[in-house]
């Protein structure tokens, strides 16, 4: 519980309850001796909350206009008999907590431990007779009261029953202290750097008899970090807008969904993986459209509208599902084909694509919410930058064939070095990579380097990505022009939805 | 929660962690490290040493996934057991060592002193727990009341139960949470963590 809507999910962690501070020492207990007494609230029928306008100054929210269901409690009597005894579904009883003595009164919110204004500390009753409410009335009012949320008269009629029924005293004690484990500090995230290490701890003292395969390893650790931010999102944040930004016709296009929509569209296309490991394809039944695209508006215009973050368990559960697969399977599997309908990858670069993706719409989201949402591990980066840059030549190829990029102007056998374009990708995950231009059948090299450009690895993934424009690309450059062009240019339209 | 204290999750996943799987691991760790870190953080008050606490309690776990014995209680609760431990020890040796750099070697803190450290972490931590594993009825009304200061009828408009209803979930969820307090026997689980061995 907390108070700034994020919410976990499941109960699963703790993350959602982190409200709650060590108990209070003596001094935060509310002494009602030393505590200045209120002015009378003037008599006539002004609502109880209104009742000490001067005390302190009101938060917004208990400014908000009263429910009308405000009227004291002795307007509508509750005959004790049709009051539902709790006493049943009652925890296992605590051993009495020793309280401290007489000092009965409700424990101080949140304001209050912080030394802040008070505004819903108990407004102590002085001496105008308290409303007569029976028994079972007040011992029901016993939690509210220890929250300090009921009216000032019923607050009243409790404390004067406290007086003289020891049961009821006890409790209120009890519930009271209760009040006082309650917090409301702010969330603490969890360091997305403490997987690997809690986890290389592990196998370290206990090696894993079935490991998840090296190439599984990213799209484990980007799925894993997504989740981390979607569980500490609240349900709202949701229905973010998310501009989805690619590269098509050589120009930047985007498409406007939202946070559930992205994590519906990871699993739309993450079930291209499924369906080559022999798992169930999220886009059920036969004949769903490999393409990624229409994948996703597949799954999209299927969907019930809005999507919620109830998509989160499936989409997790699917990817754990994958890797533990991944996992059973091993290298048997890493070369298996997965189709994405125009083109196809080996599963072990399909599954770092899809770990790039997951990385991509991570931040994607994270800007959406505004949360911070770092890169990949340097290794992982690498892997990512390297699948580009293999990616590159055949890109180069395509693009040709329909006059998007400059002809071959050296074709060399199959195998052997051809005219290259060498990409020195700066800082994380960063390398020398050499990009054969003419074909992809030629292997690129260093001595038949033609021309260089220079990038930062988050910046190059980002143009991959069709997150920046290759005209935007701040690259160093140097050597042949139309070289750059056209590699900086394949390298966006390697983007898609 | 009912669906992830289901015995059948724990029941495969201990087996998994058995068989040696390591994504058995990463699923247990997604699932649970947000409980064991929080729940280290509130007794240690370090985030160093909360760190070092998630590292050791995973490790147990991985080490030894047989040492859960579902009839005790979920595999969360025995998580959460693990945690108190390491959190305890962990909270005793750094008093022992700042007291001993404070006061000369040799020198040895009041163990009443101590205790009453542990059993207010301890309190802290299980509350926390509480908080987290109650029936959520009970901690949206707890919500409302106790941060965003609402009574028990705004909280009943709120939530779109009666006044009866609003009163009882707040008593309740009190009467849950008071049972953190209670001082747990020497060497033992504390309640709030499940069955006591």
């Amino acid at each position: 519980m907390n108070g700034d809507g994020r919410e976990s999910e499941g109960g699963e962690e703790v993350r959602g309850a982190r409200r709650i501070p060590g108990p209070r020492g003596a001094a935060d207990d509310l002494d009602l001796a030393s505590v200045p007494l209120p002015p009378l609230p003037p008599p006539g029928g002004t609502a109880p909350d209104e009742a000490v306008p001067d005390q302190s100054a009101p938060k917004p929210e208990r400014n908000e206009p009263e429910p009308p269901a405000a009227k004291p409690e002795r307007d509508e009597p509750e005959p004790p008999a049709a009051e539902p005894e709790p006493e049943e579904s009652e925890p296992p009883a605590a051993e009495p907590v020793p309280g401290p003595g007489p000092d009965l009164a409700p424990a101080p919110g949140p304001d209050a431990a912080d030394g802040g204004p008070a505004d819903r500390s108990p407004e102590p009753f002085v001496s105008s007779a308290p409303v007569d409410l029976p028994h079972q009335v007040l011992k029901a009012l016993l939690g509210a009261w220890a929250l300090s949320a009921c009216s000032a008269e019923e607050t009243a009629a409790v404390e004067d029953h406290l007086t003289g029924c020891a049961p009821c005293a006890d409790e209120a004690l009890r519930l009271r202290d209760a009040v006082g484990l309650l917090h409301t500090d702010g969330s603490l995230d969890l360091d997305p750097t403490l997987r690997t290490r809690v986890l290389d701890g592990c196998f370290g003292r206990r090696p894993a008899r079935i490991p998840v395969p090296e190439w599984a390893a990213p799209y484990d650790a980007e799925t894993a970090r997504l989740d981390a931010l979607l569980r500490d999102i609240g349900d709202s944040e949701w229905h973010a807008p998310v501009r989805l930004q690619w590269f098509e016709e050589e120009r930047q296009v985007s498409r406007r969904t939202s946070v559930a929509g992205v994590i519906g569209h990871l699993m739309a296309v993450d079930g291209l993986l499924s369906a080559a490991l022999g798992l169930d394809d999220p886009l059920d039944g036969g004949g769903a459209p490999l393409d990624p695209t229409e994948r996703t508006e597949t799954y999209w215009s299927a969907t019930r509208r809005p999507p919620t973050r109830a998509v989160r368990e499936p989409w997790r559960a699917q990817s754990h599902e994958l890797i533990r697969t991944a996992s059973f399977a091993g290298r048997n599997v890493a070369e298996t084909s997965v189709s994405y309908g125009a083109f196809a990858l080996p599963l072990q670069d399909a599954a770092l694509d899809r770990a790039f993706e997951c990385w991509v719409h991570g931040g994607d989201i994270a800007d959406a919410v505004d949360y911070p949402y770092p890169a990949p591990s340097a290794a992982h980066l690498h892997r990512m930058i390297d699948l580009a840059a293999r990616m590159l030549p055949g890109a180069l190829a395509g693009r040709r064939g329909t006059g998007l990029a400059g002809p071959a102007k050296d074709l060399v056998t199959a195998g052997a070095p051809g005219r290259s374009l060498h990409l020195e990708i700066e800082g994380h995950g960063g390398g020398d990579w050499y990009i054969a231009l003419d074909s992809p059948a030629a292997v690129g090299a260093p001595e038949r380097a033609v021309a260089q450009v220079a990038l930062d690895g988050v910046e190059f993934c980002r143009l991959v990505a069709g997150h920046i424009s290759p005209v935007e690309a701040a690259a160093g450059q140097e050597g042949d022009r139309e070289a750059i062009r056209d590699v900086l240019f394949a390298a966006a339209s390697l983007s898609r939805l | 929660m009912a669906k992830d204290t289901a015995p059948r999750w724990d029941r495969r996943m201990q087996q998994r962690l058995a068989r040696g799987e390591a994504a058995a691991l990463g699923e247990l760790y997604d699932r649970f490290a947000a409980l064991v870190h929080s729940q280290a953080h509130r007794m240690l008050d370090d985030e160093d040493a909360a760190d070092l606490v998630t590292r050791e309690v995973f490790a147990q776990v991985w080490e030894n996934p047989e040492a859960y014995d579902p009839k005790q209680g979920s595999m969360r609760s025995w998580v959460a057991r693990l945690t108190h431990r390491r959190s305890v020890q962990r909270l005793r040796h750094a008093a022992a060592s700042r007291y001993e750099t404070e006061h000369g070697e040799g020198a040895v803190p009041d163990p009443e002193e101590l205790e009453r450290r542990v059993r207010s972490a301890t309190s802290a931590a299980r509350a926390d727990y509480i908080v987290s594993s109650m029936p959520v009825p009970l901690r949206e009304a707890l919500e409302l009341a106790y941060i965003h200061r609402r009574d028990y009828r705004q909280t009943a408009a709120d939530l779109g139960v009666t006044e009866d209803e609003a009163r009882r979930r707040l008593r309740l969820g009190l009467q849950l949470l008071s049972t953190a307090s209670a001082r747990p026997l020497e060497g033992s689980a504390p309640p709030g963590y499940g069955r006591v061995r």
